[in-house]
């Protein structure tokens, strides 16, 4: 079983019925398999605060969602998280890592080292796995934060998960 | 405040009473400001979901909220600074070809909490022909009585996805104030909506 695999079992097992996110190539395959399953539905946003704001109307709604997105993206959310904070909205978010480990782009470091800090600041329980075989197991433990705690749960996908990105160079 | 703004026929009190009377199970969100203050003028009531922030982010929780419930009516009612912060959700909500949908901007071409300034629609900006380039089928502006009619109408029974900018007078009104402890204006929704047992 590769590592996505384990993050798509475990939203199913957590009955999650929107996936919303903004395309990444760590995340592509398991975006495929959401768009594959009739009882999801993905929606890729043109910026990452939307998806706080739609998993937001999905809880009212009685959905349960779960937010995909890659470092750069969390900067992007920062006053949009507080809507998650003050109204105690359950939030789960699967980030995948740039600008941590063998980074071509150096435009890809600021958001990379700011990333934990950042979302720790806006109130959110972070972990980081790094080795594919645990992927699974912090994958259900973040969803169970979010919506068995009602909390706000991020799980880091360390980089050295994802393929090194060097622009054919 | 620019002049031509506070000259205009229709008056959001007005408008938010013949949008939200006798609502049947719509379930509505209001944006920041004066566009929440305008939603609780017309009633506050359970299915309504205020908001004191987030701003940029309205329609995209009625995004996620219109696909939860895809049976029933979900109307958005924002307003001109909120919505230029949020554009990109039009797209959004476009390509999700939400069928029960239902986007309404109060335009008053002014930033209504801040000092009345300018927003871009008081000179560049079209609400209407952007929601139409986003994908909306359905949009149009509204600036008489009659345009308004037919506007609601659509709005509240679709069909399908709806987008509706409404030319508002620049005014100053009195605050009608929801609740505003975040929690409890969500739990009541999901009550309201999903039963006593989910909260």
């Amino acid at each position: 079983m590769h590592w996505w695999q384990g993050i798509y079992q475990a939203f199913k097992d957590a009955g999650i019925r929107q996936v919303a996110y903004v395309p990444d190539a760590g995340h592509a395959r398991l975006i495929e398999a959401c768009h594959a399953d009739n009882q999801m539905t993905a929606i890729s946003l043109t910026t990452e605060e939307e998806g706080v704001g739609v998993l937001a109307g999905a809880w009212l709604g009685g959905d349960r969602g779960v937010l995909l997105m890659q470092s750069s993206g969390v900067g992007n959310c920062i006053n949009m998280f507080s809507l998650a904070k003050t109204c105690q909205f359950p939030l789960a978010v699967f980030v995948t890592m740039r600008g941590q480990w063998q980074e071509f782009n150096p435009w890809q470091l600021p958001m990379g080292s700011t990333v934990e800090p950042a979302m720790k600041t806006a109130g959110f329980s972070v972990n980081t796995v790094a080795q594919p075989q645990d992927v699974a197991a912090y994958a259900e433990a973040t969803l169970n934060h979010a919506f068995v705690g009602g909390e706000m749960a991020a799980l880091l996908l360390h980089q050295k998960l994802t393929p090194v990105k060097t622009f054919g160079k | 405040m620019t002049a031509s703004a506070t000259t205009y026929l229709l008056r959001r009190r007005q408008v938010v009473e013949q949008l939200l009377d006798d609502r049947g199970d719509m379930l509505v969100i209001g944006g920041l400001g004066s566009t929440a203050w305008d939603i609780t003028a017309a009633g506050d009531h359970d299915l309504s979901f205020p908001l004191w922030g987030a701003m940029g982010g309205t329609v995209a929780i009625g995004i996620g909220l219109a696909t939860a419930q895809p049976n029933r009516r979900v109307l958005i009612i924002t307003g001109d600074g909120d919505m230029l912060m949020g554009l990109g959700s039009l797209a959004t909500a476009a390509r999700q070809n939400l069928e029960n949908l239902s986007v309404c901007v109060f335009d008053n071409e002014h930033y209504g909490e801040t000092g009345m300034q300018a927003t871009h629609t008081a000179t560049t900006a079209d609400l209407s022909v952007i929601a139409t380039g986003c994908g909306f089928q359905n949009s149009c502006e509204v600036r008489s009585q009659n345009q308004l009619t037919d506007a609601v109408a659509r709005l509240r029974r679709g069909p399908g996805l709806q987008f509706a900018c409404i030319k508002v007078r620049a005014e100053k009104l009195d605050f009608v104030l929801p609740p505003k402890d975040g929690v409890f204006l969500k739990s009541r929704f999901r009550r309201a909506l999903l039963g006593t047992d989910v909260v």
